[in-house]
This record gives structure tokens, sequence and C-alpha cells, in this order.
């Protein structure tokens, strides 16, 4: 069967100007003038440098999109995932026609509508009731489609009580809901959706999560998905994209996009601090954080029957206080694997004398599945139980697995699913 | 389906540039709700949290009338002939202000909405229509005044009569709606680069009052300041402001001749406004 395309984006690139836009701009848009009546090529776009915002680049212009190609097709709904910066908004903006591509272009076969940030154009003075219809008409909806709807999406909304009363007077949480709602009503093909689901309850995002299911399965409609969040972008996802400045360097199933990203972010076996810079509690700040093997190298990726050291190094600025430490897990969809504490500490019984201590946690082979772990660790003390503090994502490895007699796998070499990999005795 | 067969049927194409003039009436349509519902919102919020509310919209042009009176018919002594200098300058800023509130309304269309244009597409040419519409509700509550004080005039006994060509009053106003939103779409095109037009603006519109026969009759301006008096002649909305005392107080003169070139320039004025607008409304949010 052939795919039935809704929506194609082909070549899209996207330039900025850095700095101060204002400050020889007519000289620029004087000499682009001057190359547009000749017939010329405007000169500016053949400059331009990769949109890297840590490295300092030597043209005023970047790319923050370059050659991105994609199709999507109908009743699919695609993640774009990314770093900050990677270009995922800029995207969006063109996608949702805010602004214009440099260069190339996108077709579609539908209306487009978009969900950039909820709540666009709701004005504190009116009523909710008057914002439902007049948010809805900026999201393109008519008078006749939103009286339609009025009742359901009040009733979404759960705002019931509220609804004659200027939104102005409204909490943020209401205010966010009233905005889901109309847009959850809106009937476009292709609905584009950013990072909507960071506010709200628990309970709402469920809600939420639940009805764009329902529009894309149920109503067969075409979703673009941006977020951080990387549960919400896995359970609604089918398929994804990975950018990274301003390029598409992966595309493919969600899982692979998640695991992709996260294989990016974390590639860091060592962190170390400035003492301003770290985390720190009055009497104790952390130092450094190591990934080593059981040589006590460091080591990014290990064999998944060998055993992994993190080693955490801190100094005490305070004596006086009784700790403890602990640490916790988490895989590369941010799944919690485990936790775990120091309940024996000498640190418990008397206090550490001013000075650098390091701590080793040894996690044994054969327990985790393969794949990308990050770690966290945390200073607690006991008696109140209090968390001084915990720093997630400090550093990560990688898990590979292997055949062989001495790991859970045998000798099978097929998808093995689970978080963990313990040998278990079979009797 | 079959792709391979209808790839020339995409509903539409997100592409760097514009058409020329792709005034897309047709979108704008589509959009009619929403141009309703900004034109409500306006009337709605503009007097929220105000002591005396849609009285503003009075105050504001009886006081001006009343300084213009004191100052250029008491003081500099300009003749208004029969009727009364108060009445002759209330018809002339009640016009005029239509016309200034309509560019100020539309000229920071972009800086104004640049948070909602940023995220949401709609045709942005349906901000600027709706403070036209919006501005002329304003117009009708001071026009009504405006009928108020020239029946108490005419009951106190001033020699006051209406033209018939008063018939073609609501086109003029249209015109003047037209004129004003095509200076103020170039204007908010401009601003959105180069932020000067925004200071040009404020004192541009005061200097431009007095070359529009607000206060006086044209005729007059080329009795006194013959050398100068072209720059009047010029000027077309000085046409709008002496056609509608003509046709409100049937003084002053119709020229026929300067009625065809205010049309002429505001519909020129309108398409070069159209014109930059398009250009900006792609990509301005990267500017703004």
């Amino acid at each position: 069967m052939e795919k039935d395309i809704i929506l194609k984006a082909e070549n899209i690139s996207k330039q900025y100007r850095l700095g101060q836009v204002g400050t020889g701009t007519l000289s620029h848009d004087l000499n682009r003038w001057w190359y547009q009546i000749r017939g010329k090529e405007n000169p500016y776009l053949k400059i331009g440098d990769i949109n890297d915002r840590s490295t300092k680049g030597t043209s005023d212009y970047v790319w923050a999109l370059q050659d991105i190609n994609f199709e999507v097709e109908r009743g699919e709904v695609l993640g774009i995932i990314g770093k900050n910066g990677a270009g995922k908004s800029t995207l969006l903006k063109i996608l949702s026609k805010v602004t214009a591509p440099t260069t190339g272009s996108i077709k579609s076969r539908g209306r487009i509508a978009s969900l950039l940030e909820v709540g666009t154009g709701f004005n504190g003075e009116m009523t909710g009731r008057e914002n439902i219809f007049l948010n809805g008409a900026i999201l393109g909806m008519t008078k006749k489609e939103i009286t339609s709807k009025l009742d359901e999406i009040i009733e979404f909304s759960g705002c019931e009580r509220y609804v004659d009363t200027p939104v102005k007077r409204y909490s943020s949480g209401m205010t966010v809901r009233l905005a889901f709602a109309v847009a959850a009503f809106l009937e476009p093909e292709v609905l584009v959706i950013d990072e909507v689901l960071a506010v709200g309850d628990a309970e709402f995002q469920k809600k939420a999560i639940g009805k764009m299911q329902d529009i894309s399965r149920g109503e067969g409609r075409t979703v673009l998905f941006v977020s951080h969040n990387m549960a919400a972008v896995k359970s609604l996802c089918t398929r994804g994209i990975v950018l990274e400045h301003g390029k598409v360097v992966f595309e493919g199933g969600i899982e692979d996009c998640i695991n992709q990203y996260f294989n990016d972010l974390m590639q860091l076996t060592q962190r170390k601090w400035n003492p301003e810079a770290s985390p720190q509690t009055d009497f104790l700040r952390l130092l450094e954080a190591k990934v080593l093997n059981e040589n006590d190298e460091l080591t990014l990726n290990h064999l998944i029957s060998n055993s992994i050291i993190l080693e955490f190094t801190y100094e005490i600025i305070k004596e006086e206080r009784l700790f403890t430490h602990g640490f916790n897990l988490y895989n590369s969809q941010n799944i919690h694997i485990l936790s775990s504490h120091d309940k024996d500490s000498q640190t418990l019984k008397s206090s550490l004398k001013k000075g650098i201590y390091k701590k080793r946690i040894v996690l044994p082979g054969n327990l985790l599945a393969e794949g990308n772990y990050s770690c966290s660790f945390a200073i607690m003390t006991y008696n109140p139980f209090f968390v001084e503090f915990h720093e997630i994502d400090i550093v990560g490895f990688n898990i590979i697995d292997e055949v062989g007699q001495h790991t859970a796998r045998g000798n099978y070499s097929g998808n093995f699913p689970g978080v963990v990999r313990p040998i278990l005795k079979w009797k | 389906m079959n792709t391979t067969n209808n790839t020339n049927q995409w509903l539409f194409e997100i592409t760097p540039k514009n058409k020329f003039f792709s005034l897309n009436l047709k979108e704008v349509w589509q959009y009619r709700d929403l141009l309703f519902l900004f034109v409500k919102r306006d009337v709605i919020t503009v007097y929220k949290q105000t002591i005396l509310g849609p009285l503003w919209y009075l105050i504001q042009p009886l006081f001006t009338s009343i300084t213009f009176t004191i100052i250029f018919n008491n003081v500099a002594g300009i003749d208004t002939g029969t009727i009364p200098p108060f009445l002759f300058n209330l018809a002339g800023i009640t016009v005029w202000n239509y016309f200034t509130a309509c560019l100020n309304g539309t000229s920071d269309t972009f800086k104004a909405n640049a948070g909602i244009f940023g995220k949401v597409y709609f045709p942005r040419i349906i901000t600027p229509l709706s403070v036209v519409i919006s501005t002329l509700i304003k117009f009708g509550i001071q026009f009504l005044i405006f009928i108020v004080f020239y029946i108490y005039y005419y009951f106190n006994g001033a020699n006051l009569s209406v033209n018939s060509s008063i018939l073609f009053f609501p086109i003029l106003i249209i015109i003047m709606g037209i004129l004003g939103l095509g200076l103020g779409m170039l204007i908010s095109s401009m601003v959105t680069k180069y932020r000067d037009f925004s200071n040009l603006i404020g004192f541009g519109i005061q200097l431009l009052m007095y070359l529009s026969a607000v206060m006086y009759p044209m005729e007059l301006i080329k009795q006194k300041l013959p050398k100068y008096g072209w720059i009047v002649d010029y000027n077309p909305l000085a046409y709008v402001i002496e056609t509608s005392r003509y046709m409100l107080l049937n003084v002053g003169q119709i020229s026929i001749l300067g009625l065809v070139y205010t049309l002429g320039i505001t519909i020129v004025i309108f398409f070069i406004g159209l014109l930059v607008f398009n250009k900006t409304e792609k990509s301005f949010i990267d500017t703004v």
C-alpha cells in the first residue's frame, strides 16, 4: 500500500542573525536589495554557522535549521525531540506559519493548527466563556463550531463554576486547563503541540494525554508533538525525529529516538565541579563523580557481566553533622530503576573532620538490562529525615549485553525484554 | 491512496516568500468570526476598570473643541462665518479623530501583538481591520455628541442647514478609515525593523493636523498664506475634512477634483501598505 503523506517538509532551512538586530541592518538590507535587483542570490545565505551555542562562531548568521526533510503520514503522531536550542521550536514555528523558512517548503494536505503555547490571546478582562470563543477563533474555529462544542469544552476543562468569571481571577492551572480544552476540540487535520503538558496537575496531564491519544488514534488526526517529557512522548508517539544543532540526526521508531536522545545526553563518565557551582549543603559539597570499571579506569560502556563502580568525592566544610549517602538510577526512558542508601555508614555514628572523602558504590554485574543509565547522588540526614541535596543526571554509563553462559541471556540472541537482567536460579 | 498521482493536490504550501499582492480575501472571510470577536474584545476591554467608562470617548473631543475655539477663534480670530465656532471645530475634530485613532491603533500592530503573532497563525490583516472597525464604534459615539450639539445650536437660533450630499458622508468616513489603515499598515511594518518610525508618528500626527484644515476653512489658508497654501492643497486629509464640514454644516467648498485625488491617494497608500504588510508578516517575528 502506498503511504498517505499528509505533510512533507523539503529542505527546510532557517537562518537567524545574531547579535543586535538593528545595527548595520540597513547596510545589509541595501546590499541584499542590490544583489536582488541584479538577479543574484542573497549573499548572506552563503555564510552562516551551524547552530551550536557553546562554540563561538565566526559569522553573524547562524542556521537554526538546515536541510530538514521529513514526511508525516495521515494519523501518525510524530515526536520531535532534541536538546534545548536544537531547533525544535523553530521548526514548529515554521510549521504553524508563524515565521517563514529561509529556504525550502512545507506542503500540506490539511489544515494545520498549532498549540505552541496554550492560552494564546487569552484576555484577562474577559470571562472564561468569552475567552473560549476568542481563543477558538484565533486557533481557526468558526463561531458555529465553537458554539456546538461549548458544553464539551467547558466540561473537559473542569472549570464550570468559573466560566463566567474574568480569566484574570483564574489560577495558572485553571487557565491552562481551559486553554487546553479549547485546543483539544479543534478539528484540524494536523495538530502541532509544544510543551503543553508541562503545567497542570497529574490528573489533568493524564486526561490531556488520553485526549491526545483519542485525537490521533480514534479520530485519525495527525499530531506533531514536541515535549521534554519523554514518558509522554513515548506513550503518545509512534515515530520520531531527533534534532541536533538544527539537523535531523535520527529518524525512526520512538523508542530508538528516545535512546538516541539520551545516548547523546549523557556520555559523561566523570564530572567535576568548581566549589561555588557544586551541589552542596551547609556542611558538605560534592566535588567529583566518576564511573569506573573493575580496574578503576573511567569507562562509559560496560559489559553486562562486569560490575560498575560509582565513585563520589566530597568535601566536609563543617564538622558536627551526622549524615549518609544515597543514589538513584534511571534508565533512558527516565524510569527509576532503583534507589539505595548507605544505611550503615560510619558518618551516621560520628561526624567527619573537615577534609576530602570518597564514597564508592559497586553495582554488581548481571543486574541491569542493556541500555543507557543515569545516576543521581544525594546527601541525607536522619532524625529528622531530610534530603540535603539530590543531584540528578550526574554521570551515566551504557550497558552492553553479551551472549554466553555467564549472562542471563545465555545463548539466545533475540529481543530480550525487561529493565533488569539478573541470573536467577531455576530449580 | 496513491501519493505519486496526486502530488499536485497539496492544500497549501509554506514557502519563504508571499506572493506579491496577496490580499487573500478568502482566508480573511474564513476568519470573519475572529474579526468580530477582536472588535468585541476591543470594545469591552478598553474602559474596564475606569470610572467614567465610555464617557472618555466624549470628554476628549469636547475639551479639544473648547480649546480650539478659545485659541483659534477667540484669540487668533479665525472666522467661521455663520457657523458657531465650537460646532465648526467639533465637526473637524470628530472626523480627524477617527483618522488618528485608526492610524495610532494600526501603526503598532506588529509590536503590540508580537506575543500572539509569535504563537498562532491567522491572517495578520485581521488585527488592523478590527482596529479600524472598533474605532468606527468610537467614532459613532463621538458623532452622536456632534448631533446633540447640532440640535442644541439649531434650537438656539443658529443658522444651520444640512447639505443633501450628506448621504455620501459614510463613504467619506470609509475613505478616512482606509487611509488610516493603509498608512498604519505601512508604518507598523517599518517599525518592526526600524524603531525610528514610532517616534516619528507621535509628533507627525500633530503636525499633520495643522495641515489638514481641522480648525480652519481651506479657503482661509489660501487667502492668508498664498505661498504655502499648496501644502494643504496636496493633503488628501484636508479634502476629507473640508468636505465633511460641507456635508454636515453646509460651509466651505466641495472640490470634486480634490476628492478624486484623495480617493486615488487612498487606494495607492492602501495597496503599498498591504504590500509591505504582506512582506513583513512572513518574517517579522525574527526581527521584532
